[in-house]
């Protein structure tokens, strides 16, 4: 395990909301640090819909996420935010008592961050794979079914299904393909979202006899404690049923939402959101606010802008926390010189 | 205007529909458990339902990026549909459609 980094406000989430909270607290001198389990910033804008216009942004008539997020980018840059992305908010706990009382904010990685405030902007939840709803499926995951690699060297000389049609199946089928034993890929029709050319490939192996490619769906799976013999499938353009003999299946068919450990930090729920106030937003513990799509108060529209305006409303308790002995002055960006030079406009 | 959603246990729910509205909405209006993720984007494939076979061709055909996007659903059929892809007009009052395994919120 690492040091423990210290800082003012850890984020958990890096999306829009959790950007502009790093802007809100910037302009009160408070120094923050992100956690996104995404390997970029922006969250659902840039994960889900990248290209897809947004309208309802005040004064950007049009916008799509990542422009968006890319944006929040140039807006924060001023602050120097420390991002922490790959990684999952695992773990909050509280430290000392009284003036001395902080948070140590863990991850999936075993990196721990100290801090006064903690900011939950994690939207929908974490991304975590989908997972097929196939009929005990959870008794072969982690020993014959995957939604990662992590690891190439696992499936060596393994027989294995590739489930999808998209970049991270392709991908794998041509990567992994060296190291099985056997392979194949199999998906719902015989057209693919990746790239051409690995789609290329990928065909280019199968008219040569290295590798399987099956148009059809899975039906199930067969095999005990977990170790897989075959996969039943039915094939998409008749009624035949068939086994395909693996011993792994890898399934990628993209990333959902799950709300994950932060269900586990002992904070007050109210269905799966996290209960806060109107005021400060904050949970009902002490120092652990919550904006953006994870809350929920009588009234909350899951608004982008909804979350600006609790980012901000949740900084100024926040400064309260960090700095109990410190007026805060409330200024605007428009008049106040000293915002501006931290702004580095001045 | 109304159309009818069978749930994942097999109970049917008359819903009020809107025109102009997307289905998927109706649908998460209404309350019944539709993840939807993306909010309407075609984006995740999270709002996965099966349209009843007498209605499949009085449809507007699914678009390219919806047939992409299905890709990342399951158990998709060949009446398969991301009901934020369909948009709620007067000629479909009485749809029917079924949740699909997934969409579950």
């Amino acid at each position: 395990m690492s040091e423990i980094q210290e800082t003012d406000v850890v984020i958990i989430g890096a999306g829009p909301v959790g950007l502009f909270a790093v802007f809100e607290l910037g302009l009160l001198d408070l120094k923050c640090h992100l956690i996104d389990i995404l390997d970029k910033p922006g969250g659902q804008c840039a994960e889900l819909y990248p290209e897809k216009p947004i309208y309802d942004i005040p004064a950007l008539p049009i916008v799509t996420g990542q422009e968006l997020t890319d944006r929040l980018m140039e807006q924060i840059k001023p602050f120097g935010a420390t991002f922490h992305l790959g990684q999952m908010a695992e773990k909050i706990a509280k430290q000392g008592e009284g003036a001395d009382e902080c948070w140590i904010v863990t991850t999936d990685m075993g990196m721990q961050i100290k801090a006064k405030v903690i900011v939950i902007a994690a939207g929908g939840g974490s991304f975590v794979p989908k997972k097929p709803p196939i009929k005990g499926i959870e008794e072969f995951e982690d020993i014959s079914v995957f939604y990662a690699v992590r690891k190439m060297d696992r499936f060596k000389d393994k027989k294995i299904l590739i489930a999808g049609g998209g970049d991270s199946a392709l991908d794998w089928t041509l990567n992994l393909h060296p190291l099985a034993a056997s392979m194949a890929l199999i998906h719902r029709r015989d057209d693919f979202r990746a790239a051409p050319d690995s789609v290329n490939k990928m065909r280019g192996l199968v008219a040569n006899g290295a590798m399987d490619l099956h148009i059809a769906n899975i039906l199930g799976l067969n095999g005990e404690n977990g170790v897989l013999e075959s996969v039943s499938v039915k094939a998409s353009d008749s009624d035949a049923v068939y086994d395909i003999p693996c011993d792994t299946l890898l399934a990628f068919y993209g990333l959902t939402m799950k709300l994950g450990p932060v269900a586990e930090f002992g904070l007050n729920l109210h269905e799966n959101l996290i209960a806060v106030d109107t005021e400060k937003f904050e949970t009902s513990t002490k120092g652990v606010f919550a904006i953006g799509d994870i809350n929920w108060y009588p009234g909350k529209l899951k608004l982008i802008l909804s979350g600006f305006h609790e980012a901000a409303l949740m900084a100024q308790e926040a400064f309260r926390i960090v700095h109990p002995d410190k007026k805060l002055r409330f200024q605007y960006t428009t008049s106040s010189s000293d915002l501006q030079k931290k702004l580095g406009v001045a | 205007m109304h159309i009818i959603v069978t749930d994942r246990d097999g109970n049917d729910h008359t819903l009020e529909a809107l025109e102009g509205w997307r289905v998927m909405e109706i649908i998460r209006d209404y309350g019944l458990p539709i993840k939807a993720e993306c909010g309407g984007a075609c984006a995740c494939g999270t709002c996965h339902v099966y349209v009843a076979p007498e209605w499949v061709g009085r449809l507007y055909p699914a678009s390219e990026d919806e047939i992409y996007m299905l890709d990342s659903a399951f158990e998709v059929e060949k009446n398969s549909r991301l009901s934020c892809q369909i948009l709620f007009t007067p000629e479909l009052d009485g749809l029917r459609v079924t949740l699909a395994p997934g969409s579950e919120s």
